[in-house]
């Protein structure tokens, strides 16, 4: 890749990106065609449009004008790398994070970790869910050593002293049981929230959980038998109701049936 | 299923899902870009299932980037083979443009030089990516905007012996070549008379607008109105020279109800009917 053509396309990427730069001498003259904007302007509005589809919340909690201002100077830095534009973005919550006009609304890396976990679990593989009655016909000796596979939509954060999930619900437009939101009351109680988004029926879901049960999915997620992630749950909150979280977890359908255990039934997707 | 069975089509959004699925117009199919849907699993995919469950389908990429002086991304190749492999889609399609370079995807149809060496590249591109999806599949002439120097080759002849060397079908779309035409300043007609008939697989007409700084001379292809009069009249001339393809009414962006676009895309069903009349 080191021909002619491949000088044309390195200086044409160039020239693309950065248009105040110094424009490769090779190009300037199509550069200095009015034509060479329709360019610059289709790939820069491409992917402002496609981080702007990916992050709905944080659009909607900074308007489209501020967002966009962002969203173009985050394309610049890091311009996609896959050609899956739905995908785009992984990066933009760490972008918001250390992004100094957003100093004042340090929420902003959380709800967008959410946004992007809402398209994480939109696009993971199929797999069918583990019924709640697969688990309870365990023995107790058998449970504790079970080891639990996560779906693959399932994604969870707990937020430290920050109401997230709340702030995320509230301009996401969804409610945790799917329904549009109407709550725009400003009520907000500023705590530590937890989210579990999953996609049980073939559309994401979410539902709030608690760090106790946060750090019960990490310890299943890093392969840990169950009774070590029971461990985890009530070492992070020792009032935890184990039966009542595991009961949501399987409701919500954070596992896949894919489990070690032979003895555990499948329930269709 | 031949596309012989195929007349006019429409770009397929997912604001349309429900109207599309119930549509029963004959002759009637979709076209998709791969890209949305190259996803391990859910909502997308089981919705392009059912799409394709009652409907013929082609899948229209937009970055494969065949003209890049590198080989298509192979893992990009692998997902298009597993979703053509599962949706069996009547028509598979590219453009003759670059995209992505380096690792970077510029979401856009890049241009080039038609030299020597960019034919045997994009002719070597076109012939692995037939080889990943062991199929035909036609490629797009493009938009222009710019006036680039270089050009070993004229694109018609260009685009005709990628067809030669490869047995790559193309896709002509009409627009493009209305766009060019007045941006370039070449006779739109005389394109559209000497494109070989032989080659082409699909057919497309599009949208267009005027740049917003410099109006009527600089038409830039925005897939985001109705197609113009002066499109339709290069689209009847040029079916009425090489006869009934499969039509494609692409609209992108501004998208208005489903019902409109099926008036457009009646439009060309008519059109097709009455060639393939006169040619029967």
């Amino acid at each position: 890749m080191n021909s002619e053509r491949s000088h044309f396309q390195d200086g044409f990427v160039q020239a693309l990106l950065a248009p105040d730069a110094e424009v490769p001498h090779h190009l300037r003259a199509l550069v200095d065609q009015p034509g060479f904007c329709v360019y610059r302007n289709t790939v820069m509005k491409g992917c402002i449009d496609a981080l702007q589809a990916n992050y709905p919340a944080i659009l909607r909690l900074v308007g489209e004008d501020w967002f966009r201002a962002a969203a173009a100077l985050h394309v610049r830095a890091q311009p996609p790398g896959d050609t899956r534009l739905l995908l785009y973005g992984v990066d933009f919550p760490e972008f918001l994070r250390g992004f100094a006009p957003a100093a004042a609304l340090p929420y902003l890396h959380g709800v967008a970790l959410l946004d992007r976990f809402w398209t994480e679990a939109h696009v993971a593989a199929d797999a069918a869910t583990l019924a709640p009655a697969a688990l309870a016909a365990l023995p107790p000796e058998q449970l504790g050593a079970s080891v639990l596979a996560l779906h693959p939509a399932a994604r969870w954060a707990w937020f430290e002293g920050q109401p997230i999930c709340t702030l995320w619900q509230r301009n996401r437009g969804t409610e945790a049981d799917g329904s549009d939101s109407t709550d725009n009351g400003d009520g907000l109680v500023w705590t530590g929230e937890g989210a579990l988004l999953t996609r049980p029926a073939g559309a994401v879901t979410w539902t709030a959980l608690d760090a106790a049960g946060c750090a019960f999915l990490d310890a299943c997620a890093a392969g840990r038998p169950l009774a070590q992630a029971a461990g985890e749950a009530l070492a992070c909150d020792a009032g935890t109701d184990l039966a009542s979280l595991m009961a949501r977890l399987l409701q919500a359908g954070a596992f896949c049936s894919t489990c070690p255990n032979p003895s555990l039934d499948q329930e269709p997707a | 299923m031949r596309t012989s069975t195929l007349t006019a089509g429409l770009g397929l959004k997912a604001q349309h899902f429900d109207a599309a699925l119930a549509c029963a117009e004959p002759g009637l199919w979709f076209e998709v870009h791969p890209e949305n849907y190259l996803v391990a699993g859910g909502p997308r995919l089981a919705w392009l299932d059912a799409v394709r469950a009652r409907h013929p389908l082609s899948l229209h990429g937009v970055s494969l980037s065949l003209a890049a002086d590198a080989a298509p991304d192979a893992g990009h190749l692998q997902r298009l083979a597993a979703l053509a492999a599962r949706t069996e889609p009547v028509l598979i399609s590219e453009h003759l443009a670059w995209s992505a370079w380096r690792g970077t995807y510029l979401p856009d149809l890049l241009p080039f030089a038609r030299t020597h060496e960019a034919l045997v590249r994009i002719a070597g591109n076109i012939a692995c990516t037939q080889d990943a999806l062991a199929r035909r599949i036609a490629i797009e002439n493009p938009t222009h905007y710019l006036r680039i120097e270089g050009n070993d080759w004229d694109e018609i002849d260009f685009l005709h012996e990628l067809s030669r060397r490869t047995g790559c079908g193309l896709l002509l779309d009409v627009n493009n070549v209305y766009i060019s035409a007045r941006n370039l300043g070449f006779c739109a007609e005389a394109y559209i008379d000497a494109f070989p008939a032989d080659a082409v697989m699909e057919i497309h007409l599009a949208g267009h607008t005027p740049d917003p700084l410099l109006g009527q001379a600089l038409l830039v292809d925005s897939h985001d109105a109705p197609v113009a009069p002066a499109v339709w009249a290069l689209y009847e001339r040029l079916v009425a020279r090489i006869g009934p393809r499969p039509t494609l009414i692409e609209r992108d962006d501004c998208l208005p109800p489903f019902a409109e676009l099926l008036v457009e895309r009646s439009q060309a069903h008519a059109l097709l009917q009455t060639v393939k009349t006169a040619c029967a």
